[in-house]
């Protein structure tokens, strides 16, 4: 047998775990061994990025998903870390009445990628002075991520993580989004109304501050939306959320 | 800063990180798991440059699937060789094994056949990783739970390994251990047949013992028979930097420092040996 034709074979144990292919390797104890690792080492993966979750689910819940999802989604990064991908939309699809179940694990999963995202200064607000606000543009951390959301799986998740009774599933108003970055080295999140998640969505596509409050302004009126624009460019340095003006 | 590895190490695990970044901890190097730091940047990335300025650093991978029939991926060597310069580790590593075929990934690390098809594939693709990282690297012997048929010894295999591609090896006593006792061969055949002059670095570690097979753990203290294996080794290859890696069941750093210490004594007693004769 080939190397690559071996390779295949081993592959197929261990996402299919037949017999038959377990008989193309020789059988024996050894391949139960591969086979278990393969599976305990993605379920803990999965549980290690997913918390939350896992609180909010239960051990046995969380651990059906996990092994329908290694089952259905075999892994293909290098990286261990990138396994859980696409876990969000899975148990989002599992728990269709509970909208909360994948907004939990939404939360899971981008807190830890803004925990290895880009590194960035967060501006001094010092730094405004020298703008020239007919022109300017306001750069987010690289790490910001904005996530709409329809529940309050953003209470549930810092109760869970906080070692609280979290509260029960709620439906959150409609427009309502998460706004998740890294102060420093840790990450934080907050709500963010549907405007403050306007001017950051065309900040990120290049509109100057100016246009930006113009565009603002269609919504709110001229005053405030001046007044609005300020008060959140104020809010966004003090939390750290700005990397650059220019 | 790309010094070179020497004396006794720790795998840095996360309970223990106040220690590296303070510098207290009494070790000579840390050995770090590449994967775990290939990333964009944050916290894990802060810690790794803090402890990094304190002890000299070996970067050990478990992706690299040297043994993959259909080469390696560039956008893994791409990143490694990024970390690579960015923390100028003493030494990289990675597993003599697969993880990888064609799109999936195992997250295990493999057992390949001792075949020449087999050692063709390994030493092509050294070749194209020492290239791309722009350095020798050293492959450590895995544990393994099958055995396939094959046309020479994993030790024959390593040798020729080594003698192709000029990498060093990363001698993983307790991996000797339990493929030892899973296979049916003798450790002290095993160590005989090694290139000592190429062992770069020296893994020791605890297993478990299973129903059929010793299952390779890292989650025990090092038991008295790999410190056999240890001493057998010590006593042919000279001081070669010893480093203890556990990945689980993580016990005080004292507990670890104090398993090293009897890492030392057994190296000391080594060269004592080797200056008596």
């Amino acid at each position: 047998m080939s190397l690559l034709a071996l390779q295949r074979d081993f592959r197929d144990w261990l996402v299919t775990g037949d017999d038959r292919a377990a008989a193309a390797l020789g059988g024996g104890p050894g391949t139960a061994v591969y086979q278990n690792n393969y599976r305990t080492a993605l379920v803990s993966s999965l549980a290690e990025t997913f918390q939350r979750l896992v609180l909010w689910l239960g051990d046995e819940a969380f651990e059906t998903a996990a092994a329908r999802y290694i089952d259905a989604r075999p892994p293909s990064s290098w990286t261990l870390d990138a396994y859980g991908e696409h876990f969000t939309d899975f148990v989002a699809a599992m728990w269709p009445d509970d909208p909360e179940v994948g907004e939990i694990a939404l939360i899971d999963w981008t807190v830890g990628e803004v925990f290895v995202g880009p590194d960035a200064e967060a501006l001094q607000p010092e730094a405004l002075a020298v703008a020239d606000w007919e022109t300017a543009r306001i750069h987010a951390v690289p790490s910001l991520q904005v996530l709409p959301i329809r529940t309050n799986a953003d209470a549930i998740w810092q109760a869970l993580a906080t070692e609280e009774t979290p509260p029960g599933a709620e439906l959150a108003e409609p427009g309502t989004a998460l706004l998740v970055w890294r102060q420093g080295l840790e990450p934080v999140f907050r709500r963010a109304e549907a405007h403050e998640c306007d001017m950051l969505a065309w900040s990120a596509t290049g509109e100057g501050f100016a246009a930006i409050c113009a565009r603002l302004a269609d919504t709110l009126g001229e005053e405030a939306a001046v007044t609005t624009a300020g008060t959140l460019l104020g809010r966004w340095l003090a939390e750290g959320v700005v990397a650059a003006v220019g | 800063m790309s010094e070179k590895l020497a004396g006794f190490g720790l795998g840095m695990r996360r309970p223990h990180y106040r220690s590296y970044i303070d510098g207290t901890a009494p070790v000579d190097f840390i050995e770090v798991i590449s994967e775990n730091f290939m990333i964009p940047g944050g916290k894990p990335l802060d810690t790794l440059m803090k402890a990094r300025g304190n002890y000299s650093l070996a970067l050990h991978g478990v992706s690299m699937s040297i043994g993959s029939a259909d080469g390696l991926r560039d956008d893994y060597l791409t990143e490694l060789r990024r970390l690579v310069d960015r923390m100028e580790p003493a030494v990289v590593s990675d597993h003599l094994c697969w993880t990888r075929i064609d799109g999936f990934n195992s997250h295990d690390l493999l057992p390949l056949p001792y075949t020449e098809e087999a050692l063709d594939v390994v030493c092509r693709n050294i070749d194209h990783a020492q290239e791309t990282l722009g350095r020798r690297m050293l492959f450590e012997n895995p544990s393994s739970y099958i055995a396939f048929p094959g046309a020479m010894t994993e030790w024959e295999f390593l040798a020729e390994m080594t003698r192709r591609t000029g990498c060093g090896l990363l001698l993983d006593v307790n991996n000797i251990y339990v493929s030892a006792l899973n296979h049916g061969f003798d450790a002290a055949d095993y160590l005989a047949g090694i290139p000592m002059d190429a062992v770069g670095q020296i893994h020791l570690a605890g297993h478990v013992r299973g129903e059929h097979l010793l299952i390779d753990t890292h989650d025990q203290p090092v038991p008295d028979e790999v410190w056999a294996v240890y001493r057998a080794a010590t006593a042919l290859a000279g001081a070669v930097p010893t480093m203890i890696e556990r990945d689980d069941n993580i016990p005080e750093l004292g507990e670890l420092c104090a398993e090293l210490d009897v890492a030392r004594s057994i190296s000391a007693d080594a060269a004592g040996a080797r200056i008596a004769a």
